[in-house]
């Protein structure tokens, strides 16, 4: 019964757990008490659980998603179980959490999108799950740096000097079907993200399905975010997993940029794109 | 380098600007031998294209020599003479795979902006503004090639520009708008316009097993070189072109229709005034009349086969007439990598000697004249030839 509400298990997908996943599973099965569980799973069942929701009903709209997030019955669950959880046992998340599930829902912006590549899920898998190379087709990081099997220390691209600086770290592994992530408290901004990759119909490739949670922040980190995502940040992930087909298939991303041009004059110089 | 540069509505001018550079290991810089004007960039320069920005360089006909490979680059070698296809294909994508490669999904840069205007994006065009990638163009001494082993089609030696060059759009483009004919033993094909495009058309038609072939236009040497290619003509200023094709074809009606015109119709009837009011006023973007005559003259269960290039909205578009008599549609940029072997072949067989559309041919200094006189269809232009790396004075055909 415990074990339902805080590992969710929401479908089939997650029943076979990377050897990442494995203290949650043996927890499982011991069933300790709330208070030992760590955030990790309930990240796994909570985010990863309203990932699926969303992709199976393909929302588009921020607005919408949220909804979905908020109201799936297995996602809500996994979110409000652990709120009153955690307030009946008075956990203070300040000292030490950073933002919870509930918070993603109540506060986050919430973005899904999905596109197909033709190739191998292990290929895909293989590729992102080295976060290394997401700068390489995020374009608003500039640098994701290893520290362990699963920790990992990110950098955004930011405006005049300024830096905006976290740790993540894999919250769920299973090898050539999904990853998820989370950024690590204290983060300047707090944000989450899963992929997953699932075989198309016949001679379709794979269709990649990402979605990234983030809230923004308040302050100095709130307006560098800001600037990065811009006003549609269901673009710009459109445009990040534009960019991962085209360095997997074809091993470059299309560009004009630098090629020689004419006179721009006045207007042309403020409204090209190159 | 010099280069033809888009500077606004009835404004190129041939100015000087950097040479290109690789950007990308698959590039391959080429030293253009042999461009050409296409009626494709009429429409940039009567300013029907919309995210064009002052300075774009022109041109998607071209054809040169390699001088410069990328890292990536294994098939093509500095030397090497090539035709490059104006649809830009990255050769890995679903539709690069099935043969559909002018909707490569991986080579516009700018997909965002085809996206928000069709939906889904497709492939990037040299040259031809910023939604369709942002390009620069081969109207110039130079060009960078994105993908170059996989667009880009080695010439012999012994085959002359002038034969090679029509390789990279307007010959297949005529040759697509038959093969989507499905032409069989019998078939009359009607083309409008009798444009380059139109030309091929007529042509590959024949080509393909065409009976006849009927063509209207309403500039005298354009029809005359027509007939040339064994069309039977219609001067659309003088006749009425349904009862015309009625009569012509045992008032069968023709089997398949070709719109080798695009938005830039003219005509006219009634709807062919208004379609110009509209598009003049903003309220419409292209002008219907040529494939709005086309559907109607169309027998039952016939194709409508559509080169010419539409871009935004028609209006009155009679769509009754289509779903009443059955119609199919085909349409689309061409995928000319598709049909680079085959047409070559036909070249080298002595079938068809694509060179026989160019009237004009120019030095890249008189760009901007060759626009005006090829717009205006002044001086019998049909075709104009530039020649970025020669110095020889302007020859007319
Ligand atoms: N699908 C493709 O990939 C592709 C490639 C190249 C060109 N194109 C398009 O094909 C079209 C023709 O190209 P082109 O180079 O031959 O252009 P062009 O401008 O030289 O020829 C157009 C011809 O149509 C005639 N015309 C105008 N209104 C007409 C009407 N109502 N009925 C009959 N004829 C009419 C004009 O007199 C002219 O001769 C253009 O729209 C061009 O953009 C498409
Ligand atoms: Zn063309
Ligand atoms: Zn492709």
């Amino acid at each position: 019964m415990v074990s339902a509400t805080v590992y969710g298990q929401p479908t089939a997908d997650q029943k076979s757990t990377s050897s990442s996943d494995q203290p949650s599973q043996a927890r499982s099965s011991t069933r300790e008490p709330y208070i030992n569980v760590p955030s990790n799973e309930r990240w796994v069942s909570g985010l990863s659980g309203a990932a699926l929701v969303l992709a199976g009903l393909k929302m588009r709209s921020i607005p919408g998603a949220v909804l979905i997030l908020a109201g799936g019955a297995m996602t809500r669950r996994a979110w409000t179980g652990h709120c009153n959880v955690y307030g009946a046992l008075g956990i203070n998340r300040a000292q030490g959490e950073g933002a919870a599930p509930e918070d993603y829902s109540s506060k986050g912006i919430h973005v899904s999108q999905a596109i197909t590549i033709d190739k191998s899920p292990e290929e895909l898998y293989r590729y992102w799950r080295d976060f290394q190379n997401l700068p390489r087709f995020m374009f608003y990081l500039d640098d994701v740096q290893i520290l362990d099997d699963k920790r990992s220390h990110w950098k955004a691209k930011a405006p005049a000097g300024m830096s905006v600086e976290w740790d993540a770290e894999i919250i769920n592994d299973q090898p050539n079907e999904t990853i998820a992530w989370r950024s690590l408290y204290p983060a300047s901004v707090d944000s989450a993200g899963s992929v997953r990759f699932v075989a198309g119909p016949p001679g379709r490739g794979t269709e990649v399905r990402v979605t990234f949670d983030y809230i923004p922040p308040a302050g100095k980190a709130g307006w560098v975010i800001a600037k990065l995502f811009g006003k549609d940040p269901e673009m710009e992930v459109r445009e990040d997993l534009r960019r991962f087909k085209q360095i997997m298939e074809t091993g470059e991303i299309p560009t004009a940029q630098g090629q020689p041009h004419g006179r721009r004059g006045v207007i042309g110089s403020i409204m090209a794109s190159n | 380098m010099k280069a033809v540069c888009w500077n606004g509505k009835k404004d190129v001018r041939v100015e000087n600007v950097p040479d290109p550079k690789l950007l990308n290991p698959t590039d391959a810089i080429v030293k253009i031998t042999t461009t050409c004007i296409c009626g494709s960039d009429l429409h940039l320069y009567d300013g029907y294209v919309p995210t064009m920005q002052p300075g774009d360089i022109l041109g998607h006909e071209f054809m040169g020599e390699v001088v410069e490979t990328g890292k990536e680059v294994k098939k093509l070698k500095v030397g090497d003479r090539i035709v490059v296809p104006f649809t830009i294909c990255c050769g890995n994508c679903f539709y690069c795979k099935n043969q559909l490669w002018s909707l490569c999904s991986n080579s516009n840069p700018n997909a965002w902006m085809l996206e928000k205007a069709y939906g889904y994006t497709s492939a990037g065009l040299f040259g031809y503004s910023h939604m369709f990638g942002g390009y620069a163009g081969g109207q110039a001494e130079y060009a960078r090639v994105p993908f170059a082993d996989v667009g880009p089609m080695k010439i012999p030696d012994g085959l002359p520009d002038e034969k090679a060059v029509f390789l990279t759009d307007i010959f297949p483009t005529g040759y697509m708008a038959a093969d989507n004919c499905n032409i069989k033993e019998g078939d009359i094909v009607a083309v409008w316009g009798c444009g380059p495009v139109g030309q091929f058309a007529i042509r590959s038609a024949y080509l393909l097993g065409a009976h006849q072939v009927i063509a209207i236009d309403h500039v005298p040497e354009r029809l005359r070189m027509a007939e040339e290619g064994k069309a039977i003509t219609i001067n659309m200023d003088d006749e009425m072109i349904f009862e015309k094709l009625r009569e012509l074809t045992g008032g069968r009606g023709p089997d398949a229709v070709i719109d080798c015109v695009g938005l830039e119709a003219q005509g006219h009837t009634l709807d062919a005034w208004y379609d110009q009011v509209k598009a003049a006023t903003y309220m419409a973007t292209d002008r219907a009349h040529a494939i709005r005559q086309a559907i109607n003259c169309c027998r039952p269960g016939g194709t409508v086969s559509i080169p010419g290039v539409y871009g935004g909205f028609l209006d009155k578009f009679p769509l009754g007439a289509a779903f009443g008599k059955g119609l199919t549609f085909r349409m689309g940029q061409t995928h000319v990598k598709k049909y680079l072997d085959d047409l070559l072949g036909k070249i080298q067989e002595g079938k068809i000697d694509p060179s026989f559309v160019i009237t004009h041919r120019a030095r890249i200094d008189d760009a901007r004249k060759m626009y005006e006189t090829f717009a205006a269809r002044a001086a019998g232009c049909i075709k104009v030839i530039l020649q970025p790396n020669e110095n020889g004075s302007v020859m007319h055909a």
